[in-house]
């Protein structure tokens, strides 16, 4: 049986978490299709037909699609799963919100945010924040699976030779009606895909200070996160925020400034190759999991860190 | 409007769990339990939908064991109306609540049923949406803000990219995120008075949905502990070690 990975795109580009998607997709078995739906998709179809280890690319072309909303993009999924054991989605906002819909309408269970594949119907999956991870097996006919993304390497984005085919999209339900969207614009990188993540905590002290963050987040390259706390006082917006329920990031570097540490941010993080703490607690259990620590006050030492990088 | 708010018993989020020596599960004797957070939020979210003059009644249900009905008592305490107990002491996994409360909402005909965006303890994040499918009705998940307004509600989602807001047709189906409210602790008078609200109890077998789990547990194992790292005395150690150490830089 095939595989349907879901697409994730905007602008014309593919989403990263789609190429760790498809990685995950091709340890499956069986012929990897990318579902690419949405108005206007055609250069972005160009593009995942590029991603190497997918052998098709549907097309679901229709204003009904314009923005990703659950009930439409469900009701199409459904429409196309006869064909496929498996249909995987990244486990970002869009896959987390319409994959559970594919599944009961299948009445099929899903498996959420899979970080490893032991058979193509056994999965491995963090619970309990991940304290504690679980081996799952499926006993359904069509598995339905959101892919952690910092669980899977990337799958090279060019090189492949994918054919295209343009799908018939069914009558989608009109129950949702998509209204607006106000989305945090950044030259830097995107925080779940950055190779260098610099987040900040309550020890911030507000938002204005996050550009000590931001100027040093310029010289590395790097994307600018938050903790919980940081969020929830509003220095930054919700999309900054680096934990169990904001973004998973694994990236090669990940320096926590002002960051005690919680349980629910180190869910976010604690994958990351090398973590960097500066906090001027050293109780802060922040230091647990950091391979170098530096106790000081991040106003002196964000300044030196700049500084040391120029 | 009546509202429908789920609400699940979880391991409380202050507990740090342990897994099982025998790998079959994490450790939950004699250990704290508490309603999920986002199941609080969604509760609160109701009372103030009720105190608005948006929704006239708030019923409470939760899947569990006996155990479950302090959960129930908790809402009830927050200002639901009256519980419902679907009471199981089997394992029970996301689609088979989410059909439990889709005999539970066509019974209650609810005008929004508000949940939890994920429970924290299994963490799958399916409930809500699974609930919109089988109902054949709208969602919106990862709620940050609600606004009903005749026959529709405006729900602000908080997304990948930041905020998007979408209107979904009522009757809906909305799932609670962190900064949708902060719940209220209820008073010592509203626990006495959440003593004498109604629950009642029903099983799986009696709504007649198959609660037989689709996804088997192989084990459960701790993840690979990180080992501590060292601390830096200054900022100048801390580049060179990422640089010539580390290599990250």
């Amino acid at each position: 049986m095939s595989v349907l990975v879901l697409a994730e795109h905007e602008a014309g580009a593919l989403k990263p978490a789609t190429l760790n998607t498809v990685a995950a997709a091709v340890r499956l078995g069986g012929d990897v299709h990318l579902l690419v739906a949405g108005a206007g998709v055609a250069a972005v179809a160009q593009v995942a037909a590029q991603v190497v280890g997918v052998a098709k690319v549907l097309v679901a072309e229709s204003e009904a699609l314009a923005h990703p909303l659950a009930e439409p993009l469900a009701a199409l999924i459904v429409a196309l799963a006869p064909a496929y054991g498996h249909i995987l989605a990244p486990a970002t906002t869009t896959g987390k919100n319409v994959l559970p819909r594919v599944a009961a309408l299948l009445d099929v269970a899903q498996v959420s945010e899979i970080v490893a594949v032991v058979a193509p119907d056994t999965f491995i999956r963090p619970i309990y924040a991940g304290n504690a991870l679980a081996t799952v097996r499926s006993i359904d006919a069509i598995k339905v699976i959101t892919v952690r993304a910092t669980g899977f390497e990337p799958a090279v984005a060019s090189g492949g030779a994918a054919s295209i085919e343009a799908i018939a999209v069914p009558g989608l339900p009109g129950l949702s009606r998509f209204v607006e969207a106000q989305l945090s614009k950044s030259e830097r990188p995107e925080l779940t895909s950055a190779r260098i993540v610099i987040s900040g905590g309550r020890g911030m002290q507000s938002g204005d200070n996050f550009h000590l963050l931001e100027s040093i987040a310029d010289k590395l390259g790097a994307a600018v996160g938050a903790s919980r706390a940081a969020v929830d006082a509003g220095f930054v917006p919700n999309d900054f925020q680096v934990g169990q329920t904001g973004k998973i990031v694994a990236p090669d570097l990940y320096i926590a400034v002002g960051i005690s540490g919680a349980i629910q941010h180190l869910a976010g993080m604690k994958d990351s190759k090398v973590i960097v703490a500066i906090n001027k607690d050293e109780e802060a259990p922040i230091f647990q999991v950091a391979d170098y620590g530096l106790v000081a006050d991040l106003f002196k030492a964000l300044p030196e860190l700049r500084q040391g990088l120029s | 409007m009546k509202i429908l708010v789920a609400v699940k018993r979880v391991v409380d989020y202050n507990v740090k769990v342990r897994v099982k020596s025998d790998k079959s599960g994490v450790e939950t004797a004699n250990i704290k339990f508490s309603m999920n957070p986002f199941d609080e939020i969604a509760v609160e979210e109701a009372v103030r939908l009720k105190e608005a003059g948006t929704a006239t009644e708030i019923v409470a249900v939760s899947v569990g064991p006996q155990a479950a009905t302090e959960t129930l008592r908790t809402a009830l305490a927050m200002g639901a109306d009256r519980g419902i107990l679907v009471q199981t002491e089997a394992e029970i996994q996301p689609l088979a609540v989410a059909k439990i409360l889709k005999c539970l909402a066509e019974k209650e005909q609810p005008g929004l049923v508000l949940l939890g965006k994920q429970a924290i303890d299994d963490d799958s994040n399916q409930t809500g949406q699974m609930l919109a499918a089988l109902l054949g009705r709208p969602q919106g998940t990862f709620a940050s803000k609600l606004a009903v307004a005749d026959g529709s509600v405006a729900v602000t989602r908080e997304v990948d990219g930041g905020l998007e807001t979408v209107a979904l047709e009522l009757p809906a189906v909305v799932t609670a995120d962190l900064r949708l409210n902060e719940p209220r602790y209820a008073s010592l008078p509203n626990i006495m008075k959440a003593k004498k609200k109604p629950i009642e109890t029903v099983t799986p077998e009696a709504l007649g949905v198959d609660v037989a789990p689709r996804l088997i547990t192989l084990s459960v194992e701790e993840p690979a502990k990180r080992q501590a790292g060292i601390k830096v005395a200054d900022v100048a150690t801390l580049v060179e070690k990422l640089k010539s150490e580390a290599k990250v830089i």
